[in-house]
């Protein structure tokens, strides 16, 4: 595993990994009304009820299990998504949880290398099974751009926090493009042009996501609760 | 919007209750899902169904004998969880496979999808067909962009009249497809219907308004005009559909004039009897009709008509008896 720039990995542990998704998903929920906003604007406006459904799960599901390893965590995120949701994003929100860690050794640390690894196995997962593509005006559009900077900055031996920073902007800004977008999935389709104007639900929570990844990551490091290698 | 109900999350969990309270004698509700069975069993290929609820009686309303075997339902206008399916699945297999036949919409083909790979894992076999019968919703170019309306009415009559032949899988899939291959539908809305959840409408129309093409969850439609007459109305309606499918004398169709919630049947009536007369113009055969509301959109207003084309071998499953307490054919020939 390459060394960060001052010799030192980053790192959090599976405890500190557990919090933040619990964070990440109280952060979403408290969303919720934006999120149906937006989707009410071009979707079916269950987006945000959804989200808010599969994330109370998780974090009941995550309090309520003995966590032992990251896959764990991922893999329950998932599966309470994907039972529990229903509609288009209860299956792509779930398998990119589940497709993050599906197949991989335990993992009881998470590096900036390990985290980009599992969001990039993630993001392929998604594709595979939703078919989209980056300007389709789905997740995609902003899950994507996050991915390839948290890869850009492993190559690049960024500090975890600031590859985080620069991932959770280019999350936004891809969900920013999505207002430019025709929708090429779900209800929007059929809207045509008359989508344009309007941002996409589920890119908006992936940029949620990494936002408050951000955000909690920052904490601790200014609270001196990051590990080191 | 005034609705009859109680904590608008729990509208979907208490209808299923509700359904089997009255119809527990013949239905079953499966284990911690809003998925619908049958209670025999069958020994053959089994018929699932499913999509999100606010479309009754379609989905559970259309399990029954010579239909589909069981139904899978997610909340209001929301795809069923892969789990549902799966457990509805589960509970049907006999070990010849299980069919499943529902609308082509994004959210759930993933979840059937989801729950086929699933149910693979269990060494279940499924197939897949999807109706994509409203002409209004993409060019013939993009039929396979289509979404379904009121055909899955014949696509599961079919469907669960093959199945109950004791045919293969792969023999009810191809049938199945056939139905829904001959099978095209337009609707019109005429006002919108409201979501428990949000008490919002699902769109906005002027009340001399009409949306010509507009989807059962409020998908926009190809055309608002000024209210027609019923007769107008039809016959535009019908425009679509002919433009669409090849339709020659003495071919035979069967034909569902379909009520999208609020909708009378004074007005599907009045609909029909214009339906009738243009395919009685045309030369175009009527071998059996049926006017009733199926497939709905909570209470919007409006109406589909639907014809499928008939060939021999659909002609024979058509005739078959169904029965649901929604949905009945007495069967002949």
């Amino acid at each position: 595993m390459v060394a960060e720039t001052d010799g030192v990995q980053t790192y959090l542990s599976t405890k500190q990994v557990k919090d933040l998704y619990i964070y990440v998903g109280q952060k979403v929920i408290e969303a919720k009304p934006t999120l149906t906003e937006i989707d009410s604007a071009i979707g079916d406006g269950d987006h945000g009820i959804g989200m808010e459904v599969g994330f109370n799960k998780a974090i009941q599901q995550l309090n309520e299990i003995e966590v032992e390893d990251i896959n764990t965590i991922y893999k329950e995120i998932g599966k309470a998504m994907i039972s529990n949701m229903g509609g288009a994003s209860g299956v792509l929100f779930g398998t990119f949880f589940v497709a993050s860690v599906k197949n991989k050794p335990v993992i009881d640390r998470l590096t900036l290398a390990t985290f980009a690894h599992l969001v990039q196995s993630g993001l392929e997962g998604v594709q595979a099974r939703g078919k989209a593509k980056v300007g389709d005006k789905t997740m995609i559009d902003a899950l994507a751009p996050a991915v390839d900077a948290l890869n850009t900055a492993v190559e690049q031996n960024k500090d975890l926090v600031e590859a985080l920073q620069v991932a959770c902007e280019q999350a936004e800004l891809g969900l920013e493009q999505t207002k430019q977008l025709v929708a090429k999935f779900g209800r929007a389709k059929s809207l045509g042009e008359r989508a344009i104007g309007h941002q996409d639900a589920g890119a908006t929570t992936i940029s949620i996501m990494f936002k408050s990844i951000f955000d909690y990551v920052s904490n601790l490091k200014t609270n001196g609760e990051l590990l080191y290698e | 919007m005034k609705k009859v109900i109680n904590n608008p999350e729990n509208v979907v969990n208490e209808m299923v209750e509700g359904f089997i309270a009255a119809f527990g004698n013949d239905y079953k509700k499966v284990h911690h899902t809003n998925g619908v069975v049958i209670k025999n069993k069958p020994n053959r290929v089994a018929v699932v169904t499913g999509g999100g609820s606010g479309h009754e009686p379609l989905f559970i309303g259309m399990v029954g004998e010579g239909l589909a075997d069981g139904a899978a339902i997610g909340n209001v206008f929301a795809a069923p969880t892969p789990n549902t399916v799966l457990e509805v699945t589960k509970e049907l297999d006999s070990g010849q496979g299980v069919l499943y036949v529902y609308g082509n919409y994004s959210g759930d083909v993933l979840n059937f999808d989801m729950a086929a790979e699933l149910a693979e894992l269990e060494d279940i076999t499924t197939k897949t067909v999807l109706v994509n019968d409203d002409v209004a919703s993409a060019t013939k170019e993009h039929a396979f962009d289509r979404r379904g309306i009121a055909g899955d009415i014949f696509a599961i009559k079919i469907a669960g009249a093959a199945a109950n032949d004791n045919l293969t899988l792969e023999e009810v899939a191809r049938i199945t497809q056939k139905a829904a291959n001959h099978t095209r539908s337009i609707g019109v809305a005429l006002s919108p219907s409201s979501i428990p959840s949000t008490g919002k409408y699902t769109f906005e129309i002027a009340d001399d308004e009409i949306e010509l093409g507009m989807g059962i969850h409020g998908e926009p439609g190809v055309k608002r005009t000024k209210l027609q007459t019923a007769d107008e109305l039809t016959a535009n309606m019908l425009d679509y559909i002919f433009d669409d499918i090849e339709l020659q004398e003495n071919d035979e169709v069967c034909v569902l004039v379909n009520g999208l919630g609020s909708t009378t049947l004074m007005e599907l009536f009045i609909v029909n009897r214009k339906v009738v007369e243009i395919l009685n113009e045309k030369g175009i055969s009527i071998y059996d009709t049926d006017v009733n509301s199926y497939c709905t959109t909570l209470e919007m207003a409006g109406v589909s008509i639907t014809l499928m084309k008939l060939d021999d071998e659909l002609k024979n499953y058509y005739d078959k008896p169904a029965y649901s307490p929604y949905y009945f054919k007495k069967g002949r020939g």
